[in-house]
């Protein structure tokens, strides 16, 4: 895992839980099931909710054989909900309190993906070396 | 006569009112799993159904991973 990968999960992170006050904890995760962030500070936590996430994407896309498979799915219980979204390189599981408003919470955790998928700005050339470069 | 009729709308009005309150505020949420796909269509399935029952023990053991960990902090 690239430490770049990492910075920007962290980032993308953060900017989530200021955005969303119904998010209570996120993982970011691959394909693979390796963590590239989370909310969460215990690292066991961490595993178990990137496990559980990759593994409802995975069980829910068993209800379907032919055609385009799951990109999204929310698990609704008393105690709270459980959402998962699948991007094309990256998942996010995300955990919310009950009766959370599904379309933002969906809405915000997209957000968060594409800003984990966004390539870091490259950095700033210093005007010493453009002048050298334009001679 | 009159005042009698009124408070006898008001007592069912009232009732009728704390009915609603009372099933909005306690009554069980049902446990569900709403599956979307890339085709944009959408399945949901409700307690009790065997997509349910494969997916919502998942759900909650990470419900209780995230909560364990909230309590630690």
């Amino acid at each position: 895992m690239l430490a770049s990968e990492t910075m920007d999960a962290a980032q993308a992170l953060a900017d989530l839980t200021e955005i969303s006050s119904q998010i209570e904890a996120a993982v970011l995760f691959d394909a693979d099931g390796a963590v590239l962030g989370s909310t969460l500070v215990d690292d066991d936590a961490t595993k178990a909710l990137a496990r559980a996430g990759a593994e409802l994407l995975a069980r829910a896309g068993e209800f379907r054989s032919e055609g385009d498979g799951v990109t999204q799915l929310e698990a609704s219980t008393p105690e709270g909900s459980v959402f998962v979204v699948g991007g094309e390189a990256r998942r996010i599981a995300a955990t919310t309190g009950p009766v959370p408003t599904v379309g933002l919470v969906f809405y915000d955790l997209k957000s968060c993906l594409r800003g984990a998928a966004e390539d870091p700005p490259p950095p700033k050339r210093s005007r010493r070396k453009k002048a050298e470069d334009e001679t | 006569m009159k005042r009698k009729l009124l408070g006898l709308f008001g007592f069912g009005t009232g009732i009728l009112a704390g009915s609603v309150v009372y099933r909005r505020s306690f009554a069980r949420r049902r446990d569900r799993v709403d599956v979307y796909f890339g085709d944009g269509s959408m399945v949901s399935f409700v307690e009790g159904s065997p997509e349910a029952e494969r997916l919502i023990p998942v759900a909650r053991e990470a419900l209780a991973a995230a909560h364990r960990s909230q309590r630690r902090t």
